[in-house]
């Protein structure tokens, strides 16, 4: 009946699947279900069989009891009246033989005693009379009962006074004592005997019980599992980006009311992430749109910067309309600019940025935009190019990123501004060092920002605000990294970490 | 200095390019549309064609390839699409270069200059052979004297930049050229240019040289790093 669940037994487990030292209880929904199910089973068949037994053994004892006592009087009605009083202790071994051949399908074993004195016994081993039964005869003045442990074996002891009485004397009455108490015991082996069949019928019953009990648990822990399960399944769906994972709510239950609001949760998370797309596509798209709408002007505007640059050097006209003539050149250059970067951006949204990679030398690409960008005559630049550094690339892309950090050190830094490449834990890094005041602590974060501007009212740069970002952009689509911090010496560094060639090569 | 044919429809863009190009000497006709750039191509006799690729009705690239039927006049795509899909269109359509707008004045010249420029291999190539006679590679032909290339003696029809392409090449067989080279050498681009304008030129060329395009024998592929010339 011991209400525990147990695995059933196997063969000998393999020595790592013995249960740690600190048993610890499975954590199952369904395991618990069933848990949860016998225990309450075993509880309700421990106090049916609880109540049962007590109740039972209480009746049989009962019954003994009062049979034991009728029995006893009787006999001494009968016995009690040969009596001579005072008795002598061979009256009372007479009495106590007659006594146990009177009783002698029970077993009994009497005793008698007169006033204080010894108890006389016919049997060689009298049965104890414990004093506390004798207590209670002489309390009550009638008869009373104990029940003994006697070697290892369940006895009643019965004491019964005997009182005189006009006809010859009644024993057990209200009248008046004579002094003689006759005690009788005898083992309770029948009753023993009942009861255990009282306690084995109810292990009969329970342990079946409990076993059928295991079959509405399971079916319990079935119907509330599957709609666990299935949540289960359509919350790692939604997590894995299917927001249109809806599932069957049937029934009226509370896990039935969960799913309803599970599919309400995806509606809504479906609508708004639909909308959120929508608004960033139209973004996106709008910045390509303008970009792209500003081209044809710009590109009549762009042609002619030129025929301005000559006219205004050229002295021929007046000096403020040459200013002017000049400004606008200038500004439609960087218009053009900005342009080409915006176009750029919106190619990076659009994931339409092709890269079109080979396996170079990266100082091939240093000194390529060296010398592409008019800086390799440039004594505010330098070269730290010690060995070849392999590498897999796209040359255009690595040109813009370069060309973007060594402007953006020369525009913001102090000169002068190193270009380092090593290879370095399979990849091929180059840094861009200046000597400047570095980069703020707050800055730092956001430097790859699209238009990020360190200060409000900084006066506009050369670059388009876009420098960074793109770069950012460029280094990640190589698999690559881009990152900015400041050397201990006070100027800032950027290091791009590109993937390296598998095999290093020569460059013809 | 070149007879410059501008298809362009919008008209700021007709009037800057025209004003840049004419102060630089050449001589500019301007073409609004599609249609009259095609006309004007047979009434003006140009140079050089600069063609705008978002045109009204007959795109630039459907005039690129009417030009190609019969013409090997050399063709330059002048596009405000940063798509790169039409500028490859554009390339495989036969056009030799192309510049994205906005450009300079500057640009537009000097990628003019290197279209027309007679291709000479000294020009920066490594160890020129004398550039007179013919030579044979195999079935081809070519003359370096009159810049004719003929196969089984039947002369090829090859863009400007098909022949700048094939004439560099054949000057040294065997040397691998990554397309980087190519470009500074062949378009006199920077560096940086765009590879893929080689690579269309190198489709367009072994679509008129080889037996079986698929299977080139005179221009090779040298898998990640360029292009070789043979060996046969």
């Amino acid at each position: 009946m011991a209400p525990g669940f147990r695995p059933p037994p196997r063969r000998r487990l393999p020595r790592r699947f013995r249960l740690p030292r600190g048993f610890r209880l499975p954590r199952g929904l369904r395991v618990r279900l069933v848990v949860a199910f016998l225990l309450a089973a075993a509880f309700g068949a421990l106090l049916t069989a609880g109540l049962t037994y007590h109740r039972g053994r209480a009746a049989i004892l009962e019954r003994t009891e009062s049979t034991a006592v009728a029995d006893l009087r009787a006999q001494l009605d009968s016995l009690a009246p040969e009596l001579s009083f005072p008795p002598r202790a061979e009256d009372l071994r007479a009495l106590t033989v007659q006594l146990d051949r009177a009783g002698g399908s029970r077993g009994w074993h009497a005793t008698a005693a007169y006033r204080d004195g010894e108890p006389v016994s016919a049997a060689p081993e009298p049965p104890p009379v414990p004093s506390s039964l004798r207590a209670a005869v002489r309390h009550r003045h009638g008869a009373a009962y104990e029940r003994i442990e006697r070697g290892g074996r369940p006895w009643l002891v019965v004491g019964m006074p005997v009182a005189y009485a006009d006809d010859g004397g009644r024993a057990g009455d209200r009248g008046e004592l004579s002094g003689l108490t006759v005690y009788t015991s005898f083992p309770l082996d029948d009753d023993a005997a009942d009861i255990d069949a009282l306690v084995t019928a109810a292990q009969a019953g329970a342990v079946p019980a409990l076993a059928l009990a295991v079959v509405p648990a399971l079916f319990a822990a079935r119907s509330v599992l599957r709609p666990v399960r299935r949540l289960r399944s359509g919350a790692e769906s939604i997590a894995g980006g299917e927001l249109g994972t809806r599932l069957d709510a049937e029934g009226r239950d509370e896990l039935a009311d969960l799913t309803r609001s599970f599919n309400a949760m995806a509606a809504t998370l479906e609508k708004d992430d639909a909308e959120l797309r929508r608004m960033e596509a139209g973004a996106r798209r709008f910045a390509a749109d303008v970009a792209h709408e500003l081209r044809t002007p710009l590109a009549a505007m762009a042609a002619v910067t030129e025929v301005l640059d000559e006219d205004a050097a050229s002295g021929v006209l007046p000096a403020d309309t040459a200013d002017a003539v000049r400004l606008i050149s200038e500004e439609t250059r960087s218009l053009a600019r900005l342009v080409e970067d915006l176009m750029e951006v919106s190619r990076f949204d659009a994931k339409a940025a092709p890269l079109d990679v080979v396996e170079t030398d990266l100082r091939t690409l240093v000194t390529k935009t060296l010398h592409l960008r008019g800086w390799a005559d440039d004594e505010r630049v330098v070269a730290d190019l010690p060995e070849p550094v392999p590498v897999r690339a796209d040359p255009r892309r690595v040109d813009v990123v370069l060309a973007n950090l060594i402007g953006n050190a020369l525009r913001h830094g102090r000169p002068p501004v190193t270009v380092a490449a090593r290879a370095e834990d399979g990849l091929a890094v180059v840094t861009v060092t200046d000597h400047g005041p570095g980069i703020p602590e707050d800055v730092l974060p956001h430097v790859f920002e699209r238009f990020f501007k360190a200060e409000e009212a900084r006066t506009r740069s050369q670059g388009s605000g876009l420098g960074l970002a793109i770069a950012h952009e460029n280094a990640l689509l190589h698999g690559g990294t881009l990152s900015a911090a400041d050397t201990p010496g006070g100027g800032a560094v950027f290091t791009l970490a590109l993937p390296r060639a598998a095999t290093p090569q020569e460059r013809r | 200095m070149a007879r410059v044919l501008l298809v362009e429809d919008d008209p700021a863009v007709q009037r800057g390019v025209t004003l840049a190009l004419r102060r630089r000497g050449h001589e500019v006709e301007v073409a609004a549309s599609g249609e009259s750039g095609l006309l004007a191509l047979e009434r003006y006799r140009p140079d050089l064609v600069l063609l705008d690729l978002m045109l009204p009705r007959m795109s630039g690239l459907e005039v690129c390839r009417r030009i190609r039927e019969s013409k090997q006049v050399p063709i330059i795509i002048l596009s405000a699409r940063g798509d790169e899909i039409d500028m490859v269109v554009g390339l495989e359509a036969g056009a030799d270069d192309y510049i994205i707008k906005p450009a300079s004045g500057q640009l537009i010249d000097a990628r003019i200059k290197a279209v027309l420029r007679r291709v000479a291999p000294a020009q920066g190539g490594p160890s020129a052979p004398a550039a007179t006679g013919t030579e044979q590679h195999g079935d081809l032909t070519v003359d370096r004297t009159s810049l004719v290339v003929s196969r089984h003696g039947t002369e090829l029809p090859l863009a400007p930049s098909e022949l700048k392409l094939l004439l560099f090449m054949t000057a040294t067989p065997h040397q691998v050229y990554s397309r980087q080279q190519l470009l500074e050498q062949v378009w006199e681009h920077s560096f940086y240019g765009d590879v893929r304008l080689v690579d269309a030129c190198v489709m367009r060329l072994r679509a008129k040289i080889e037996d079986d395009p698929r299977k080139p024998v005179y221009v090779q592929t040298v898998r990640g790093f360029g292009y070789r010339f043979g060996p046969l």
